[in-house]
């Protein structure tokens, strides 16, 4: 906990002169706004701990406000993010897919995406036949309204596979 | 993990340089020497944390006192590569085991003693640094030019006001444990690289064994080096303090509740020729000779593994 933000700690140098005062040179990732800063502390001081959890749940629904996830170990416990906590993820949210989500302090902090989704186009211009590795690309609109690059044969009602951390064009699924 | 964190080259490497030294000291008629690594008394300098065996004994963190006591008993230049042990200092540049090279020249003065730091250390060097220039910086100077305050006019105020900058946060630090964070942070990693940069003249009060004198400007300074490489500290040097009853003043100031080293005081009443000392971390020399990043690479055993 850095100035009652949950933080995780990126890197961690320590600094000492021969003669001197010791330090940690600490960088740290703010988990709500992934904001890095740069800290120095005295070695040997401490931090509170945040209580940080992950929990794999399941996509259900939008409410409008909030984006409702249910815990898939068993427990049916339901948690609602907010469109700040969900950030990009709401890019790629498709109902029954599993995400993970950090809870802090019982509230949802952050929602990650799995690496890999499968969403159907439903825009594009239409697909050219035969057109297979090489030439061009063109932009697709998926069902959650992310729009990615996509090769020319592609037809709208296609099913795709995306990588969410490039938000690029895997292949047809 | 029973593997070595260091390779066999960087094994190679240490013979060459314990060699190296043992030739350059060898050739300059200085005195190889050893002294106990375990002794009575600690050391009182308070921001460095001895370790202690469970009979009362103190793992030494320099061998400065005993070889102080042998300069005392009339040895005249001495040298030794010892290894030191500081609690907690560990990092990528720290391991709380460590090689340290120190020697003492009796009648020489800081200036000479630099000298002779800077060939040494190009001489270790050679390989990977054919080309290294010496620059010599006093404190104020280097302060004054990396990080724009001028440390002899400067209120406590000022100091920590850039302190705090820095560091990011209020650590609550004393005036020189601000400028160890304006050092670390601001000069040091602003240092001019590939160059062998000796600052001296530091603050009075950051004089530890070294003598305080008033410099050209009629301030007082202590009479301390420290070498510098690519932002990484190599060594620590000081026209040794002989005066006994200051010496005894700084370290019941200094020492806490550790135990004063009686033997040494006494032998400082008996009288330490007018010398230089310095210290050196071999470690660091190693990282630079083989381009490694991190101190366990240079290491049979990092602490992890020991």
């Amino acid at each position: 906990m850095l100035e009652n933000e949950p933080c995780s700690i990126i890197e961690n140098e320590y600094v000492k002169p021969g003669k001197g005062q010791a330090f940690n040179r600490v960088k740290l990732r703010n988990l709500r706004n992934g904001r890095v800063v740069e800290k120095t502390f005295k070695s040997g001081d401490s931090l509170e701990g945040a209580d940080v959890m992950e929990v794999d749940m399941e996509y259900l629904y939008t409410d409008g406000e909030f984006w409702h996830f249910m815990a898939t170990d068993g427990s049916f416990e339901q948690h609602g993010a907010s469109a700040e906590a969900l950030g990009d993820t709401v890019k790629w949210l498709k109902e029954q897919d599993v995400y993970v989500v950090t809870l802090f302090n019982g509230a949802v902090l952050t929602v990650a995406p799995p690496n890999f989704v499968e969403l159907e186009v439903t825009e594009t211009d239409p697909g050219v036949k035969g057109d297979t590795a090489q030439g061009g690309n063109k932009p697709a609109t998926l069902s959650t309204g992310a729009v990615v690059k996509v090769p020319l044969f592609i037809n709208i009602g296609d099913k795709l596979r995306v990588d969410t951390r490039t938000g690029e064009y895997v292949s047809r699924a | 993990m029973w593997q070595p964190s260091a390779g066999r080259d960087a094994l190679l490497a240490r013979q060459n340089l314990n060699q190296t030294i043992r030739r350059f000291f060898a050739e300059r008629g200085v005195l190889e020497v050893e002294t106990p690594v375990l002794s009575q008394a600690a050391v009182c300098d308070p921001n460095i944390e001895p370790m202690q065996t469970s009979d009362q004994r103190y793992l030494h963190t320099s061998p400065e006192y005993a070889m102080k006591r042998l300069l005392c008993a009339g040895s005249g230049d001495i040298f030794q590569i010892a290894r030191v042990f500081r609690r907690g200092e560990a990092g990528r540049r720290h391991n709380p085991e460590f090689s340290m090279l120190e020697w003492y020249r009796v009648g020489w003065g800081p200036q000479q003693l630099m000298q002779e730091v800077a060939e040494l250390t190009r001489t270790l060097l050679a390989a990977g640094y054919p080309q290294l220039p010496v620059m010599t910086l006093h404190y104020r100077e280097a302060v004054q030019q990396y990080a724009a305050i001028d440390v002899f006019v400067a209120t406590d105020d000022d100091i920590a006001c850039r302190g705090m900058q820095l560091a990011g946060q209020d650590l609550q630090l004393s005036r020189d444990g601000w400028l160890d964070v304006i050092m670390s942070h601001a000069v040091e990693p602003a240092l001019p690289p590939d160059t062998l940069v000796f600052i001296d003249d530091f603050p009075a009060s950051q004089a530890a064994l070294a003598r305080v004198e008033k410099n050209a400007d009629g301030m007082a300074v202590a009479r301390r080096f420290e070498l510098y490489l690519n932002g990484a500290e190599l060594a620590n040097g000081y026209h040794e303090l002989t005066d006994a009853a200051e010496q005894r003043r700084r370290f019941v100031a200094e020492a806490g509740n550790r135990p004063v080293d009686e033997n040494l005081l006494g032998a400082l009443a008996h009288g330490l020729p007018d010398c230089a000392g310095v210290a050196m971390g071999l470690d660091r020399l190693l990282m630079m000779v083989l381009n490694h990043t991190d101190i366990s690479a240079v290491l049979a055993f990092d602490w992890a593994r020991a």
